[in-house]
């Protein structure tokens, strides 16, 4: 069910996209794939984002959650940073592991003096098994700065439709597991929501665009 | 008499095959957890010495064990379990982060890098005859990278799939 709308709410906001998209969906494409996406098929485009630009979007614009340690949080109490923004859960033996893994690499290659200009949000999408002691625990595990949101699953709901990120339950034996949109969003240090960093990313790219998301603030 | 040479042939059979299929295990690792984490997933490359089939998976570190398949569909993580895992003869499959892995669920005990996993891996052959192997798989400390299953071509195990053997961790993971 969620399927049809996913792909139709996935579109891009950026008008010079559009037409690129357009065609793509003419063709019968899925408008999201990486061929369809000029910017990230070229990759090499030095004045554009590696990810996918979402600059002016009008998602992804805040949340109100708790943080691990159930202080209220928002992203403005992240101001001045660059935030990298994340969904997922801490049962998950593959993607969340690995983005965070990756964002550990981000850090070491931005190195010491941007590093504390980044921080790294986790947005369980699985409240019930994610408690804040779990989730605490889990991101020390990677790295110590990193910061786990979590709420009511009202709360994660309403906060995944506003990102548009699509999570669902699904049984597997005598439990579950969590589909789940495994886009990075990047904030600029303004609060701003600008790109959308895909999971086949590398770590490379991510720290181009976090430095990028640095510089200009400076300039 | 009928009874002794129906048990006759089977011996003979079953020999003949465990003469035969091979599965060579490289580069086993399993992510490690923190304390209240029930899940995880373990990874290796698995390749036969004739087409077989991976049914099953059973760990005493925990109380479930599937295979998986892991997708990316417009973005989305998925992720299911499958039946079993075809091995063509000779060559190389990955379970890998990004593709196909081991959970292990409802795990009895978190998992520290450098502790080590046990793990059976039950195949069926051509035949539909099925055999078991036993391995010993390391834990790579949460948040120590991605694919930690560095090769190392010197050190990968063989087991014949006759024998229940002890198969030593493929590598070492530096903590
Ligand atoms: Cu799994």
């Amino acid at each position: 069910m969620p399927q049809k709308s996913l792909l139709f709410e996935n579109r891009l906001g950026r008008t010079s996209r559009r037409s690129a998209l357009k065609a793509c969906v003419a063709l019968g494409v899925v408008p999201w794939l990486v061929a369809c996406d000029p910017l990230v098929s070229s990759g090499a485009a030095s004045d554009g984002f590696k990810g996918i630009d979402i600059t002016g979007a009008d998602y992804a614009r805040d949340f109100a959650l708790v943080d691990f340690n159930g202080a209220p949080r928002t992203l403005a109490d992240y101001r001045g940073q660059v935030v990298m923004l994340y969904f997922g859960f801490v049962q998950c033996p593959d993607v969340c592991p690995t983005a965070l893994a990756r964002a550990v690499e981000v850090l070491q290659l931005l190195g010491p003096a941007a590093a504390p200009q980044v921080q790294l949000l986790f947005i369980t999408v699985d409240p019930e098994r994610d408690t804040p002691a779990l989730l605490l625990e889990y991101m020390a595990a990677f790295d110590p700065s990193f910061v786990a949101m979590t709420g009511s699953l009202a709360q994660i709901k309403a906060t995944a439709d506003a990102f548009r990120v699509y999570f669902k339950k699904v049984p597997t034996g005598s439990t579950y597991t969590m589909d789940h949109t495994a886009l990075t969003y990047l904030f600029d240090p303004k609060g701003q929501i600008r790109v959308a960093m895909r999971h086949e990313q590398t770590a490379a790219e991510y720290a181009a665009d976090i430095q990028r998301l640095l510089t200009e603030d400076e300039a | 008499m009928k009874k002794l040479l129906i048990a006759s042939i089977l011996t003979i059979t079953a020999g003949a095959w465990a003469q035969t299929v091979t599965v060579k295990v490289e580069g086993a690792w399993v992510r490690g957890t923190v304390a209240t984490q029930k899940a995880t997933g373990a990874f290796m490359r698995l390749t036969p010495s004739a087409k077989v089939r991976l049914v099953s998976v059973s760990s005493a570190a925990a109380g479930v064990a599937e295979i998986h398949e892991m997708s990316m569909e417009n973005d989305v993580m998925k992720m299911r379990q499958i039946d079993g895992l075809d091995l063509n003869a000779g060559k190389a499959t990955e379970l890998k982060p990004g593709g196909f892995h081991i959970m292990l669920m409802d795990l009895k005990a978190p998992l520290k890098g450098g502790d080590s996993v046990p793990m059976t891996l039950t195949f069926e052959d051509a035949a539909k005859k099925t055999f078991t192997q036993d391995l010993t798989v390391s834990v790579t400390a949460l948040g120590k990278g991605k694919a930690p299953n560095a090769m190392k071509p010197d050190m990968k195990s063989e087991t014949k799939s006759d024998m229940k053997s002890e198969m030593k961790p493929e590598m070492e993971h530096k903590q």
